[in-house]
């Protein structure tokens, strides 16, 4: 099995006015290709952190991070990402935001002009699988908080990313909106089948969407626990409800407690 | 209806305040040398008006070209300053310590340097008013979104791409929102130093039917640069809704 994020005994320190914080300290976590990881924890135990190390934005102080056989040396250039706030530019439209990364990465931003239409017709299928049809020349402050992330997994995903980096993209949404996009990001991975690493602190959402749901303990952090979820695929909501969900997510649950007091 | 009362009420409240100005000043007996009354403000102004268009027309020239200047050169400072914390740490307080100076006293040592006349005028617009300008256009970078620049470098963006995507469109509205406040400025700048040492403009008007005891002229030439102030106010107005129209949209959205 060939790993796509290979993150081994890391530690990272952040100095700051009042003194240096360690964050991270003996990190490990190994993520196969196309695996759905989920990394849960208590607030501040900097899962975070996790996401700009393997991104490649922050160097660990020790330790190492194997991308795709690569080790991380700067930003490395096929991850996508979505964070909590859908950060989109309010001055473009829809399409356009999603087509920001193509502007950017490489090799597509030499091209980018000659192959407009084509990107573009991208766009508009990507957000079609969404649940965005014809709202792709609409502006983001004429969409829903809901809409809005989904364009914002589209920009993630435009350029086609081996690996998806997602910090609590569904927190501020509603449950039901949430439990929607649960929905699309399950139907887009199981289409496209790229590797995701997903920072959550909802463990009902760990345990529906991923293949393993890793439990960072309080900062510093390091992996305690790795529960591999075996609920068959593909899965609907119905399963929430079910025992062996529940068992999974009392589980997860019980351990996260532990470490919060310890 | 109420969009109708909205449209009208400035005029209302101009027109108050004149009526308001006019009976004190009839009421209380006040003498036209201490303040002459806007109808006689307003006889002074048709009476000169060749020689009030005049000056207007040079106060509103000079202004503008020093306005041009605080555009052009408060943008560009406003993106280095902008650019990097360190430069936005290191030439803060020179900025701050230059704008303390009442830009009066540096009015005749432009005097000095380029003699009496327009060229002064100008200066001081500029030096005045790109202040705003620049503090604002900072602002814009300096507010980026950090996670929004995140995802940027993630994809291998450079700082100039940053500054091309996202930097310099979401610097507009702050850049068109100083305008409006840098403009105002200039007019105050030009009249400044039209006043210590010009021989046109309506600083210099003022300066002279002061001397003269012309108190309704100097009240005329000032209501004219008023209404200077507020035309090209209002042309700012308007151009910042016209080209950040995406950004009134967006915080009121946000605010709902």
């Amino acid at each position: 099995m060939t790993s796509s994020v290979d993150i081994d005994d890391v530690t990272l320190t952040y100095r700051g006015a009042t003194g240096a914080v360690l964050a991270l300290q003996g990190t490990s976590l190994i993520v196969p290709q196309g695996e759905f990881a989920a990394v849960v924890g208590p607030s501040g135990c900097g899962k975070s952190s996790l996401m700009k190390l393997v991104t490649g934005l922050l160097p660990p102080d020790s330790g190492q991070i194997v991308i795709f056989g690569n080790r991380v040396r700067g930003p490395v250039k096929i991850a996508g990402m979505a964070f909590q706030n859908p950060n989109l530019l309010p001055w473009r439209t829809v399409t356009d935001n999603v087509l920001l990364p193509l502007e950017i990465v490489e090799p597509h931003r030499n091209r980018f002009r000659r192959n407009k239409a084509q990107y573009r017709s991208e766009a508009v299928a990507l957000l079609k699988t969404v649940g965005l049809d014809g709202f792709g020349q609409r502006h983001p402050w004429e969409l829903s908080g809901g809409m809005q992330q989904r364009a914002s997994l589209c920009r993630a995903l435009i350029h086609h990313p081996a690996l998806l980096m997602l910090d609590e993209p569904f927190a501020a949404l509603d449950a039901f909106t949430r439990e929607e996009l649960w929905l699309v990001l399950r139907d887009l991975w199981q289409k496209i089948g790229f590797t995701v690493i997903l920072v959550t602190h909802d463990l009902r959402e760990a345990t529906f969407l991923a293949d393993r749901v890793h439990v960072m303990s309080a900062r510093p952090g390091r992996i305690v626990m790795t529960k591999a979820v075996d609920l068959p695929r593909p899965r609907e909501l119905d399963i929430c409800f079910e025992p062996r969900f529940t068992d999974i997510v009392h589980e997860l649950r019980a351990k996260i407690g532990e470490v919060r007091n310890a | 209806m109420n969009s109708a009362l909205e449209k009208l009420s400035p005029w209302a409240f101009t027109i108050c305040l004149f009526v308001v100005w006019e009976l004190a000043c009839r009421i209380f007996k006040i003498d036209k040398f201490i303040l002459p009354t806007p109808s006689e403000a307003f006889v002074a102004m048709a009476q000169y008006w060749s020689p009030l268009l005049r000056h207007s027309a040079v106060t509103l020239w000079t202004t503008m070209a020093g306005f041009a200047l605080a555009i052009a050169f408060g943008i560009v400072l406003g993106l280095v300053v902008g650019w990097s914390r360190a430069i936005y740490r290191g030439l803060y307080p020179v900025m701050i310590g230059f704008n303390s100076i009442p830009k009066v006293a540096v009015v005749p040592i432009l005097i000095m340097w380029f003699g009496i006349g327009e060229v002064p005028a100008i200066l001081t617009a500029f030096l005045i008013s790109f202040f705003p300008i620049v503090v604002n256009v900072a602002t814009g970078l300096a507010t980026m979104e950090p996670e929004l620049e995140d995802v940027l470098r993630a994809l291998g963006a450079n700082k100039l791409d940053i500054m091309l995507k996202v930097g310099i469109p979401r610097t507009q509205p702050y850049l068109f929102g100083s305008l409006k406040v840098a403009i105002t400025l200039a007019f105050v700048g030009t009249v400044v130093s039209e006043t210590v040492g010009a021989n046109a403009g309506l600083g210099y008007q003022i300066a002279l039917a002061g001397s003269n005891f012309q108190m309704p002229l100097v009240f005329a030439a000032l209501l004219l640069l008023a209404v200077e102030g507020i035309v090209m106010y209002a042309a700012f107005a308007y151009v910042e809704v016209y080209f950040t129209r995406w950004a009134f949209r967006s915080s009121m959205s946000a605010a709902a």
